[in-house]
């Protein structure tokens, strides 16, 4: 049988930064800053040379500490950012839940926001229209629907975004921290969903601070250090490892200074 | 070839994007005010009567003797003004306040300077009703013959000012100044725009910065269609679609070469 391709390849992928100390927002703060011996900047690498393999199906935990890179890996696979080398090759839709209600107009009501969120994945609003029903469904707020969403709370926004961009089956799933909001009982509601859209063949990446949820939820685990990828692969090796992890152990950030 | 497939196939899958943040757009701009949409025709109207009150009475030397039905002559002007001054104005703030999405979602980010040309030109489109009635009042006589061509310096100056806009939206992003800048061109623009006189009476050298000024060539095309019934000539036409092209082309150049850089910045 042939090998399976790997539905998002990530090939020596690095991405550098410039720090914000030198970061010059005004004609005035430049020309001080070049009158001042010169612009220099500061580089710091967010990923240093990141490379593996998500395979279709796979349900793929991203861990690691604050700062670890994780969300800027996130941002690379879902074509925020450009990363400075390397490569990601994405092999099919991606439906980005990286931090809820981004694409959200808080003056709007919800029933606008759903059709704007809906346009800002890429639906058309013919599909958003057969699907209406199912969103309201899904995120319990029906009787919401009128109310501009700067008078919702965080909970309802988070439902009503995770309701949005699960109503297609997409090839992939990205998921930030989301599950952290929202109360118990949606949290439950929302694994199921995934664990659903995985039965249909959907790939998940799923960054969590809860090692119980990545171990409950994925099959792989990939483990960033200060933008190094320390170890990845099956959950249960790696997790084990990741528990006994301590802050000294830690790899440093590659740094370039001039 | 290839690229260019690829560009346009991306935006018809956002086109529907570009839809909805205009009628959201639209909807907010007019939320909790009494007269709602009236005000598009409203404030072009009144700002023109201004205006009008100004150039008729008190500085009448100023615009010059000879201009006939006055009041069309400068609603022109001001109306095809404010649409590119709104433009570029809303499209250079556009890239910079979206950001909170941008560092989140893949969308092209070109959707943003783009929609607010779009807005820019469904708000001109409702104060050509201004225009209208203007007309109605000053019973001014209209060609039709002629009157139809005025399309073409609309969608000229709709690329115009695109182009501009994409360009400034980049430069925005990594300079801020530009918005200062922009606001103060933007009024010496006004009265180097041919809006509230007739050039022809103007000396030579001051007739000659005019005329280097796109924002003349595309106000008097649509007065020459419009008000004085002469249609367009070779001249006008070639110039507004250079001005356009040549807009475009720069616009397009600097966005697409810094549009990696802008999440770094924002």
């Amino acid at each position: 049988m042939a090998e399976k391709q790997p539905i998002i390849s990530i090939d020596h992928v690095s991405m550098r930064f410039n720090l914000a100390k030198e970061k010059h927002e005004s004609l005035k703060e430049y020309f001080v800053a070049l009158m001042h011996g010169g612009v220099h900047f500061d580089e710091f690498f967010a990923l240093d040379d990141v490379s593996f393999d998500i395979m279709p199906g796979d349900f793929y935990g991203l861990i690691g500490l604050n700062g670890s890179g994780k969300s800027t890996l996130l941002k690379i696979i879902s074509g925020v950012y450009k990363p400075s080398s390397g490569k990601v090759t994405v092999r099919g839709t991606i439906a980005p839940l990286i931090e809820l209600g981004a694409g959200f107009d808080m003056d709007l009501t919800a029933r606008e926001n759903i059709y704007l969120n809906g346009t800002v994945l890429g639906y058309t609003p013919k599909y958003i229209d057969s699907k209406f029903e199912d969103i309201v469904e899904f995120s319990e707020l029906r009787d919401f629907l009128d109310v501009p969403l700067k008078n919702y709370s965080s909970g309802m926004v988070a439902r009503l975004a995770f309701a949005v961009a699960t109503i297609t089956k997409p090839d992939i799933l990205i998921a930030d921290e989301i599950l952290s909001v929202g109360d118990f009982l949606f949290q439950e509601k929302c694994e199921r969903r995934m664990a659903e859209l995985m039965s249909g063949g959907t790939t998940v990446i799923l960054v969590s601070h809860s090692i119980d949820q990545i171990e409950r939820m994925c099959n792989k685990v990939a483990w960033l250090d200060h933008g190094h990828l320390r170890r990845n692969g099956p959950v249960a090796e790696i997790t084990g490892e990741y528990r006994k992890f301590e802050k000294k152990d830690a790899m440093p950030a590659k740094r370039i200074e001039e | 070839m290839q690229s260019l497939k690829n560009s346009f196939a991306s935006f018809w899958k956002y086109r529907y994007l570009l839809q909805n943040l205009i009628t959201r757009d639209f909807k907010l701009k007019y939320r909790r005010s009494v007269l709602g949409v009236a005000w598009s025709v409203l404030n072009p109207l009144l700002t023109c009567l201004v205006m009008f009150l100004v150039f008729d009475s008190i500085m009448k030397g100023l615009r010059g003797e000879g201009i006939p039905n006055f009041a069309g002559f400068l609603i022109i002007g001001q109306l095809l003004f404010n649409f590119f001054r709104e433009s570029t104005t809303m499209a250079m703030e556009s890239v910079l306040k979206n950001a909170p999405l941008l560092r989140k979602v893949y969308i092209p980010k070109y959707i943003f300077p783009m929609e607010k040309c779009c807005f820019a030109l469904v708000n001109c489109a409702f104060s050509f009703i201004a225009l209208v009635i203007v007309f109605l009042i000053t019973w001014t006589p209209v060609t039709w013959a002629t009157a139809w061509m005025a399309i073409y310096p609309l969608v000229m100056l709709f690329f115009f000012n695109l182009g501009i806009g994409l360009l400034l939206s980049a430069l925005y992003v990594f300079v801020r100044d530009i918005m200062h800048i922009w606001e103060v061109f933007c009024t010496l623009l006004v009265y180097a725009s041919a809006i509230f006189y007739d050039p022809e009476t103007l000396s030579g050298i001051m007739q000659r910065l005019i005329h280097i000024n796109p924002m003349y060539w595309f106000i008097t095309a649509f007065r020459r269609c419009v008000l004085w019934g002469e249609g367009l000539d070779a001249t006008m036409m070639v110039v507004c679609f250079l001005c356009a092209a040549v807009s475009m082309g720069l616009g397009v150049f600097v966005f697409k070469k810094n549009q990696d850089k802008f999440v770094l910045y924002m």
